[in-house]
């Protein structure tokens, strides 16, 4: 047994009971409930959810821009070893953007349509180094090479609106990598993106968090993307992490009834079943509970085919591997199936 | 064979681009001005739909899909090509006009905010007169019990309704003047997947019961794969690929069919060597010459550039637009 210190050494990430609210007039909504996760460096971690899961959230509460009336309501992320809940807005500033990036799903988010890309990563540079402007431009060149940009000099001198939006995602990212960050959080960058664009940029940012030792957090609500990426997968329902572990074990042993659900409502998981084409696939009954009126215990217990009186206090963290977390109280065994075959929808 | 296809579309040409006024107009003709740029939505597309068939279209966005959509659903006029509803020109069949219907990707911005959801269902039978006025609650009501909503629903506004429920109210809107086709543009992109589930099992169900018809416009694969009789690919404006789709899927012919395919993500959690292809969809404004994907094409040779490929039967039911198949053909 090592001691915390030490601990904190290996991983770069750690975040403890994070807990983010927003004041709504029927009273405070949680948006992040009690989030704790741990990501080492070079390592990339997925955090999976459909809309309303808190998974964005998460991102924005990491590096502390939750606007009013979001607030943070409580817990801890440590970037290796240092405490960063409660720190003074300029002690961010000068980790943003420098030790942690964020990629957002939208590139327009990052880039400013009336500024030329050059000035715009010159200025991220000299924002935290003390370069001069040709150094730096230097730079950014190299991250535009990076990330794959043809002609990245010619690119240098264009404006936003003269890119294709696969090149304004790579722009993005490229100024994310500029400072050579600890961490990345990226926020579904490749959501609005064709899949032959997408599969380019998922293939590149596995190279560079491994070139460069990077920690990186993908989020996104598409868990075919996070199975080719992540080593890690975090997977969140109404504002909660409801199961966690290597991405072979949530994806192919879940143990968490949500999880298993999701897989399997999935055309792809039909057709591993042996589904013939048309038949019906198994969706999870129900829509996910809004937050300010979640249901009690666990959230999941309604929508859910293994639930029983048991689930209505709040559900225990469950270890069915090691390494692998699940807040259930009925954990799935490894390998089951949820439910029986569904009946053939083809037509006559 | 003989019993003529629901929709034909044939030869199907479709641009956008600015509408020339009287000056530039006299400009381009005494060759002052060149002729405007336009964008090339569809370049000659044929295909065909067969009663009770789902047809999937898929492409990467400007592929022209969408516009293919619209261009069958009637709400876009091509600059050429033929129309056939049931082997008859569609503008001379008056049926045709509602036994066309479209489901749009997102109901927020299809679905009138400012009106309950039974007049939203009820107007267009009312129009076409379909239904009387004293019919209309109980004909609602059907078709809010057919897509799996309860008659309540209809004196609701869309807003109150989540993702997947404002999904079945266009489907509810759509079948309302009895279509035998269904146009459906993205229906389930905007939704989470445990929910894309339930509506894609919604429309399974309704095709059995109703021995309808879809054109189904995806970017998705794997919900293409799932639902789909025959698939075709679009790339720029051309049909490269059209075949059953078990046979797409088991073994595409077209390189861009191979490449997409392999770009697809799936959820074998082993890390995926990516293995991409290169560089992005060209401008629709100018196109490549030659097949529209050589530049992209890891094995487009020097005919691939100057001539344009035709979609050829390659196997029974299988056509694809590459030069590489001539020589087997």
């Amino acid at each position: 047994m090592s001691t915390p210190a030490a601990q904190d050494l290996q991983t770069l990430l750690r975040v403890e009971r994070l807990t983010t609210r927003f004041r709504t007039r029927g009273g405070d909504v949680t948006a992040v409930n009690e989030l704790s996760f741990e990501l080492a460096a070079g390592e990339i971690l997925g955090l999976v959810g459909e809309s309303g899961s808190g998974k964005s959230m998460t991102g924005y509460s990491l590096l502390d821009l939750v606007d009013p009336p979001g607030y943070i309501a409580g817990g801890s992320v440590r970037l290796r070893g240092r405490e960063l809940r409660g720190l003074p807005a300029k002690d961010w500033q000068a980790l943003r953007g420098d030790r942690i990036a964020m990629i957002f799903q939208d590139p327009m988010l990052t880039l400013n349509p009336v500024l030329r890309i050059d000035t715009q990563m010159v200025e991220t540079v000299l924002a935290h180094r003390r370069l001069t402007r040709a150094e730096a431009l230097h730079r950014a060149h190299a991250a535009l090479v990076r990330v794959g940009i043809p002609a990245a000099g010619e690119r240098l001198r264009s404006y936003p609106h003269q890119l294709s939006g696969g090149m304004r995602q790579r722009v993005a990212i490229a100024i994310a990598l500029l400072n050579e960050p600890d961490l990345i959080i990226a926020d579904e960058p490749t959501t609005a993106l064709d899949v032959t664009i997408q599969a380019q940029i998922l293939y590149e940012m596995q190279t560079l968090c491994r070139e460069a030792g990077a920690g990186l957090i993908w989020i996104t609500h598409d868990l075919s993307v996070v199975a080719g990426l992540a080593d890690r997968v975090c997977v969140m329902y109404a504002g909660r992490i409801v199961e966690q572990g290597s991405t072979a074990q949530v994806l192919e042993s879940p143990a968490h009834p949500y999880t298993r659900g999701l897989l399997d409502s999935t055309p792809a998981a039909a057709l591993a079943r042996g589904h013939r084409r048309g038949e019906a696939l198994r969706p999870i009954p129900g829509a996910a509970p809004p937050l300010a009126a979640l249901p009690a215990g666990c959230a999941f217990h309604p929508r859910c085919a293994r639930a029983d009186e048991q689930c209505l206090p709040p559900p225990p963290q469950a270890e069915p591997a090691s390494g692998q977390r699940a807040l259930c109280w009925h954990p799935l065994p490894p390998g089951a199936a949820l439910s029986g075959p569904a009946a053939s929808l083809e037509a006559p | 064979m003989n019993t003529p296809p629901l929709l034909a579309l044939r030869g199907i040409h479709k641009h956008f681009g600015p509408r020339p006024d009287w000056l530039e107009r006299l400009g381009m003709h005494l060759g002052w001005l060149p002729p405007p740029a336009r964008v090339q939505a569809l370049d000659g597309v044929d295909v065909e739909i067969g009663a009770g068939e789902v047809l999937g279209l898929v492409g990467e966005s400007g592929s022209g899909k969408s516009t293919l959509g619209r261009v069958a659903a009637g709400l876009l006029r091509p600059e050429h090509g033929r129309r056939l509803w049931r082997g008859a020109e569609i503008d001379a069949t008056p049926v045709a006009a509602h036994g066309i219907q479209m489901v749009f990707q997102d109901p927020s911005a299809s679905l009138n905010p400012r009106m309950r959801v039974g007049e939203l269902i009820a107007e267009a039978p009312r129009t076409h007169g379909l239904i009387t006025r004293a019919a209309q609650a109980e004909y609602v009501a059907g078709l809010l019990h057919q897509v799996g909503l309860d008659a309540g629903a209809a004196g609701r506004f869309a807003h109150q309704f989540s993702g997947g429920q404002r999904a079945r109210i266009g489907i509810a809107r759509a079948l309302a003047v009895k279509p035998a086709l269904l146009v459906c543009d993205e229906p389930v992109a905007a939704l989470d997947v445990s929910v894309q589930a339930q509506v894609l099992n919604l429309f399974g169900e309704l095709r059995g019961r109703l021995g309808l018809t879809y054109l189904f416009i995806s970017h998705d694969l794997g919900v293409v794969r799932h639902l789909c009789d025959r698939v075709a690919i679009l790339y720029l404006g051309r049909v490269v690929e059209l075949a059953p789709a078990d046979e797409l899927f088991a073994a595409p012919a077209h390189p861009y069919t191979q490449a997409l395919l392999a770009d697809t993500p799936t959820l074998k959690a082993e890390k995926k060597h990516f293995v991409a292809i290169r560089g992005e969809l060209p401008s629709p404004l100018a196109p490549p010459p030659g097949c529209h994907f050589h530049p992209r094409c890891p094995r487009a040779f020097a005919r691939c550039r100057e001539e344009r490929p035709a979609l050829r039967e390659i196997a029974p039911g299988r056509h694809a637009a590459c030069h590489l198949h001539e020589a087997a053909g």
